[in-house]
């Protein structure tokens, strides 16, 4: 069975290397410093109680007021897994640095995070649009790509088919 | 004398044969050699991971059939895996089994394509995927039988799965049971030790095992490379806990040894389905889920939506193309907030690039052949 190491743990084993780079621990995941992210990265697949060589996935999460991008990284040594953040308030110019040259399996990652969610991942040796063309307009998985009618944001507060007011031609 | 010559690009794709749907890679030539290879991808992108925050829960489970549709049951599996992990599901046991059975039929499936269409790339023009469709076509009549459908499955239900199996499917799924490793011995027969496919694939496209976790790879490939990592062993989802299976493992990390993990698989999944399909109990196939609680007074009975807590989970399983992951974020609204698939195909082809540079065109379509990409499951 793979052991799920919080973000709590994740985020003292973080702490006693590098004082102050964890922002925030939740259980889900440690918050980091955007600063520190690499040297981090760096420790986390190099520690030899770590070994978190395989990165599972990278994506980013709009949450309205600021971007998260969510690593979740395994140990195939220890059978141990484990998931870090990073959080950025900038919407205009998200930046991030690329994490590339300690996993380059986050290449196609971070140019697809880059292509919808539009989050510049600094260092990365090819960030192109990789799904939709050069010079398309905007990020679609931006929670304000699209806005509806009434400034409606996506998301659906209500089932179509659940007792209550009508939705006025959403759903 | 030596010819100066200028380096030559050569589309393959969108519309070609060995790139299995609408995919293109451009390759940089000088001569016969390959000096770079970029992928052209998007042609498929539907954007589902934003059509998923316009709908509820239920109502996503039909797109994960649509990202690798020649795997559904795997990508269902995955995501109902990871919304019950998120509101906490207990699934009963006979879903638990029903699921593990068709998981495997399923890969069955799917092998049987990868390794016909593999077959064809690397020249052994059509016949031995046909005889790779006939067989599983037997499969997909399994499926036609418990669900309905035949290639979109939508069989896996939040809490379960969305009905009991016929009383027909146990008998026919045990003749197929019996029947099918005689198949397996045809298709080894046929292709393990033949010259062509051994001559065309031995050495060709080498990823270590170093290599192939730097970059995220999963699945056959990572076996192949000689890394014995396995989620169904790892980290034991639905019943793979209670059956008794190996890992199939390659040593030279090349293209023939995924192809020949892939057929070992092929042996393991029918080891599962015969445990399986003595060890399924009776029972329900269907938890119940935590929405009826929240039926207003006075308001018309009306099926009302699951709502996650607010959270995020991480689902994985081991599907036939690798670890196919969801995360999902709530926000306890009844459509989720975030809805990101970690798709195998995509990130298996991060190394592609390394594995074909230096490489020759010919080589480079068996490279491709076996990742085995469903392009669905690229461009989602």
């Amino acid at each position: 069975m793979t052991t799920i190491v919080t973000g709590l743990e994740i985020a003292h084993k973080i702490e006693q290397r590098f004082p102050g780079a964890v922002v925030e621990a939740t259980p889900e995941a440690a918050v980091i410093d955007t600063d520190r992210l690499l040297d981090v990265c760096t420790f986390l697949r190099d520690d030899d109680d770590l070994r978190y060589a395989f990165l599972n996935s990278v994506t980013a999460v709009d949450q309205l007021e600021l971007f998260e991008v969510v690593y979740h990284m395994t140990s195939i040594r220890d059978n141990k897994t484990t998931a870090i953040k990073v959080r950025i308030t900038d919407r205009d110019a998200p930046r991030v640095p690329s994490v590339t040259d300690v996993w380059p399996g986050a290449h196609l990652q971070e140019r697809e995070a880059y292509d919808l969610m539009g989050i510049h991942f600094e260092g990365h040796p090819d960030l192109r649009r990789i799904f939709l063309w050069d010079g398309f307009a905007g990020h679609p998985l931006r929670k304000d790509f699209l806005n509806m009618p009434g400034g409606l944001m996506a998301g659906l507060e209500r089932f179509p088919g659940e007792p209550g007011e009508s939705l006025g031609g959403r759903g | 004398m030596t010819l100066k010559t200028e380096p030559f690009v050569v589309n393959v794709g969108p519309q070609h044969p060995s790139t299995h749907g609408v995919f293109r890679l451009r390759l940089t030539l000088d001569g016969e050699r390959i000096l770079d290879a970029d992928m052209v991808m998007g042609y498929l992108h539907r954007s589902m991971e934003k059509l998923a925050e316009e709908r509820t829960y239920t109502q996503n489970i039909p797109f994960t059939d649509r990202t690798d549709y020649l795997s559904a049951m795997t990508g269902n599996l995955a995501y109902v895996m990871a919304v019950e992990q998120l509101c906490g599901i207990e699934v009963p046991a006979r879903a638990l089994w029903l699921r593990t059975i068709m998981a495997e039929l399923q890969r069955l499936a799917s092998h049987c394509m990868a390794i016909g269409i593999f077959a064809n790339d690397c020249g052994a023009w059509q016949t031995p995927v046909m005889h790779m469709m006939r067989d599983r076509e037997k499969i997909l009549d399994l499926f036609e039988m418990a669900c309905g459908a035949r290639l979109t499955l939508n069989y896996m239900r939040i809490g379960g799965v969305s009905r009991d199996i016929p009383p027909e499917f146990m008998p026919a799924t045990r003749k197929f049971v019996r029947e099918f490793p005689k198949k397996i011995a045809e298709y080894e027969d046929l292709l393990l030790e033949n010259e062509i496919i051994v001559a065309r694939s031995r050495g060709v496209g080498v990823l270590t095992a170093d290599q192939a976790i730097a970059h995220s790879v999963s699945g056959p490939m990572l076996r192949g490379s000689g890394v014995a990592w396995d989620i169904r062993k790892a980290d034991p989802y639905a019943a793979y806990g209670k059956v008794d299976f190996d890992i199939a493992v390659g040593t030279n990390g090349d293209v023939y040894d995924r192809f020949v993990v892939r057929i070992a698989e092929m042996h393991q999944s029918i080891r599962i389905l015969e445990q399986a399909l003595d060890m399924i109990p009776e029972g329900p196939v269907h938890a119940q889920l935590p929405t009826a609680t929240v039926q207003p007074i006075g308001q018309p009975v009306a099926p009302l939506a699951l709502r996650p807590p607010v959270g995020e989970a991480y689902g994985r399983i081991e599907s036939p193309r690798g670890e196919i992951g969801y995360y999902i974020v709530s926000d306890g609204s009844p459509a989720p907030f975030r809805f990101h698939i970690r798709s195998p195909s995509y990130i298996n082809l991060t190394p592609l690039k390394l594995m074909t540079v230096g490489a020759t065109v010919a080589d480079a379509i068996v490279i491709l052949g076996s990742v085995d990409i469903v392009v669905g499951e690229i461009d989602r």
